[in-house]
């Protein structure tokens, strides 16, 4: 023990790049050079001051929301590119010719599994549900907004984390699970399995946060009139989502905290000998495991009964039947946990028991299927990409389902599990499930967000591309499955396999196109934004109450706080009453959470604070922990300071909305994405 | 939403503080919640503690050896003797507006709680110095890291309150901190009913074996 080790911990300058093969070290040089190239066009463009002072500081609920969706882009561009990597590998090396060794496959399904689930879909579910929850149900604010904030950024904290990892040193190869005993220390030394539980550490201190502050919302916030079973259905998979986290988290916590103190300080939760028990932690993770599943799988939920009822132009159909279902869902998915290690040595009767409650869960999901398709049934269906995104989804999410309904069947799950059968089921839920939904209501709710519509035909694209390419990805592994290809195996060996591994690789570059598809079409429509743009911010006769303010909404998002007087309230004033005409003849002055920079301040120390326990340096750790806790402190200290809105800038801000609603015509369903469509609604009677 | 249905459960400062009172509803309602899933972490912990104190001695010493009822009993005692004091603390707040029984229950309560914190380290100080450390077995992890976790909490509670002490001659932050207090009495009350459980599971449990 030198100086060196005092100083920087195990760090050598080995762990830096360049790296040992050149796909790793074109990696590494790609997450130096993006932050550099954010920062050029920061100083070039002088917005430095700008986005510290509009962004990064922000406390507006609408703002963190799409901070969130900008960081579940980035990772997801990663995580898509490694997914392509691994399955150019497999198609590759299965005729002879591999790209990347074992270990660096090992690194890339640990990261594309960490990531997705913890650094796309759970930040993307975050930032909708910031965004568009406090609009629903006619609230100002999170109850929260500078834990919100705070929240967001150990999201981000934890997502650099990963991404450090592809610079300095090495990422776990021990799965998205990190299942132990393989994560001991014995197994694996070094850096990687640090990594992996410190990112999840940090973002799943974020998320129970965020889970705490979505509830609290959701039940204190909501506008007069706004009861619990008058709220649009979105809110209500966010409440359950809510609840999920608060209880399903914690599990996280516990097992990657005793994962710790096993690799850190020799204690025996799940180690080999000395009365460690590895199937401890199997109990804990899939404890939070299988919640997290509906976690990422409700809020989807909610965007496809918004999506199909707008784009069919129709009321929800079975509206209580949804709301029993979402609940009947997240009370079920704390009690099949065990489903995911039927193997794994229980008797056959509790195996029974886990199986029969996992296949309950196909009744509520099966309801919702039907209510969806009820609610298009001669409804007034246009075929904008994310309705087009939605029939994907049915389609393929019923398939889905089915093959989790075989594998509830403890027998064939001893055939089949940790074969690509397994990996094909999963990508089959989570791809036309929920990352269909983020992708349908980042297009439904972006005019909302940034007072433009975006490019339909470029979206039509990107919809074709994505399903065909999900299809061609994801059926063949079915296939391979059943015919013996495990799941994490770098190289296969078998003449048969090349045609299916060969499809799967065509698949995955069409995902990988579908991905740019959406890429050109926010382009394209940021440049036609003229011609697209929805002022007044009604572009698809919307029927809860974030359709009911200008695009983009005031940072107080309602001049008057709404009385609403049964479901879909936006519909009815637009039928009863009329949302546009002058609202309170007195104005009020509005006072919302003021700026600040210390959650962004709490996120740096909080990921720096990881890196060095990654890296065993433990002053900085100390150091860096001392500053977070500084920092709440900080803030304590200031009370709850404000920045008010004056009457004046309220009652402006309004009229001119008014104005524009007034000046606009209505437009036709049919004629929604032609340039007339300025946001105000011809609504269907 | 009428402001006469925002009662929290807890003190009712309606009548004494109507402004605070006003504020406090979601905010307290968010411990709550917060409180639940702390509980969880707990809860997984004694769950864990009761998977290792049958399976994972692995040769090393058992529950039974390692119960000392007479250290836990003065611990139980100066804990539960903390939370009425804290009761006290809790009623001059809402009544004493100079503070000068608030604070004096709070020193109270956090001297207790010091004493209960330095109970532990004198237990955990005897256990290894016998050599029964958390790197002996698993059943030892589960001990100190159960403990551990719950003693972390209650020397967290008395940072907190060290930290609201010169917030409370702040008029500008009189209300905050007031509901501040509140949060802070539901945490402390919250640790002692798991410690109960853990008086439970571990003391009793070990004591019975």
């Amino acid at each position: 023990m030198d100086w060196t080790y005092w100083l920087f911990g195990t760090l050598q300058w080995s762990d830096f790049p360049p790296k040992k093969d050149l796909i790793a070290t074109f990696a590494a040089s790609l997450v130096i050079l993006a932050p550099i190239a954010v920062a050029v066009i920061l100083t070039v463009t002088k917005r430095w001051t700008w986005i510290w002072k509009e962004w990064l500081t922000s406390l507006d609920h609408k703002k963190i929301g799409v901070m969130y969706c900008v960081l579940a882009a980035a990772m997801l561009v990663r995580a898509l590119i490694e997914a392509g990597l691994m399955r150019t590998q497999q198609a590759m090396a299965n005729v002879g010719s591999p790209v990347i060794g074992a270990d660096h496959f090992g690194e890339l399904f640990s990261t594309h599994g960490t990531i997705m689930i913890f650094f796309v879909v759970m930040p993307f579910i975050s930032g909708l549900i910031n965004f568009v929850m406090p609009l629903q149900i006619g609230a100002r604010d999170l109850t929260f907004p500078f834990l919100n904030a705070a929240s967001l950024w150990l999201t981000a904290a934890g997502a650099m984390l990963v991404n450090a990892s592809l610079v300095v040193g090495k990422f776990s190869t021990g799965g998205w699970s990190g299942y132990p005993p393989f994560t001991e220390l014995a197994f694996s030394p070094g850096e990687g399995v640090n990594y992996w539980i410190w990112a999840l550490t940090l973002t799943g201190i974020g998320t129970t946060l965020t889970g705490i502050n979505f509830a609290v919302t959701l039940y204190k916030e909501r506008a007069p009139g706004m009861h619990l079973m008058r709220m649009p259905l979105f809110c209500w998979t966010a409440l359950s989502t809510s609840i999920l986290m608060i209880f399903a988290l914690p599990p996280l916590t516990v097992a990657t905290a005793m994962l710790a103190l096993d690799r850190y300080a020799g204690f025996h939760f799940f180690t080999n000998g000395a009365g460690g028990n590895m199937m401890l932690y199997a109990n804990l993770f899939w404890l939070f495991g299988h919640p997290e599943v509906y976690i990422l799988i409700l809020p989807a939920f909610g965007v496809w009964s918004e999506v199909i009822s707008t784009f069919s132009g129709k009321k929800l159909y079975g509206y209580t039947s949804l709301v029993v279902a979402t609940i009947s869902i997240a009370v079920l998915s704390f009690t099949v946990w065990l489903h995911h290690f039927f193997t794994m040595g229980q008797s056959a009767n509790v195996n029974a028991v886990f199986g029969i409650a996992t296949m309950l869960i196909g009744i509520p999901t099966g309801v919702k299927v039907y209510d969806w398709l009820l609610t298009m049934y001669r409804g007034r269906i246009r075929f904008t990409p994310p309705l087009l995104f939605s029939i994907t989804f049915l389609f393929c999410f019923v398939v889905g389902g089915l093959t989790g309904v075989l594998l509830a069947n403890a027998p064939v799950d001893f055939a089949v599990h940790n074969s690509l059968f397994l990996v094909a089921h999963f990508h089959n839920m989570l791809i036309p499930g929920t990352l269909f939904a983020m992708i349908a209501g980042y297009m439904y709710w972006f005019p909302k967000v940034f007072g433009f519509r975006l490019d339909e035909r470029w979206g039509t694209i990107s919809w074709f591309l994505w399903s065909a390419g999900f299809l061609l990805a994801f059926m063949p592994l079915y296939a391979l499955g059943l015919m013996g290809a495990m799941r994490r195996t770098s190289m296969f060996t078998d003449p048969h396999y090349t045609p299916y591994l060969m499809i799967a690789l065509g698949g995955a570059g069409m995902i990988l196109c579908g991905l740019a598809a959406l890429g050109v079409q926010l382009f394209v429509s940021i440049r036609r934004r003229e011609q697209m743009r929805v002022p007044v911010g009604d572009p698809w006769d919307g029927h809860s109450l974030e359709w009911w303010s200008s695009a983009p909404p005031p940072e107080w998002n309602f001049a008057r706080i709404p009385q609403v007087d049964g479901t879909e309230a936006f519909t009815a004033m637009k039928r009863n009453g009329q949302p546009y005409v002058a609202q309170p003849e007195n104005y009020e002055d509005i006072c919302l959470p003021a700026n600040t920079g210390i959650p962004v301040m709490i996120g740096v120390a909080g990921g720096l604070c990881a890196f060095a326990l990654t890296w065993y340096i433990w002053w900085l750790a100390v150091v860096m922990l001392v500053a977070m806790w500084a920092l709440v402190v900080w803030r304590s200290w200031q009370g709850e300071p404000m920045k008010e809105f004056p009457a004046e800038l309220v009652r402006k801000h309004t009229e001119e909305w008014l104005e524009k609603a007034r000046a606009a015509k209505p437009v036709d369903r049919f004629a929604e994405s032609e340039p007339v469509n300025l946001g105000l609604a011809d609504p269907i009677r | 939403m009428s402001t006469e249905k925002k009662l929290h459960p807890g003190i009712n400062i309606a009548q004494t503080d109507p402004k605070a009172h006003l504020e406090a509803e979601p905010v307290m309602f968010g411990f709550w919640v917060f409180l639940m899933s702390d509980l969880v972490l707990f809860t997984l912990l004694l769950a864990t503690y009761g998977a290792m104190s049958v399976h994972g001695m692995a040769g090393g010493p058992t529950p039974k050896q390692i119960t000392d009822l007479t250290s836990a009993g003065i611990e139980t005692a100066l804990l539960l003797a903390s939370s009425f004091t804290f009761a006290l603390a809790s009623i001059a707040l809402k009544y004493d507006d100079n503070q000068r029984a608030l604070k004096r229950w709070l020193i109270v309560t956090a001297l207790l709680g010091a004493a209960f914190i330095g109970m532990e380290i004198k237990d955990f100080i005897t256990l290894a110095g016998k050599g029964q450390i958390p790197q002996v077995s698993g059943f030892l992890s589960a001990h100190y890291a159960l403990l551990g976790t719950h003693m972390l909490h209650v020397a967290s509670a008395i940072v907190w309150m060290a930290m609201i002490w010169p917030q409370m001659k702040v008029p500008r932050l009189k209300d905050l901190v007031r509901l501040r207090i509140m949060r802070l009495a539901l945490f402390w009350h919250m640790l002692d009913v798991v410690w109960v459980a853990i008086v439970t599971f571990v003391f009793l449990f070990g004591a019975s074996t």
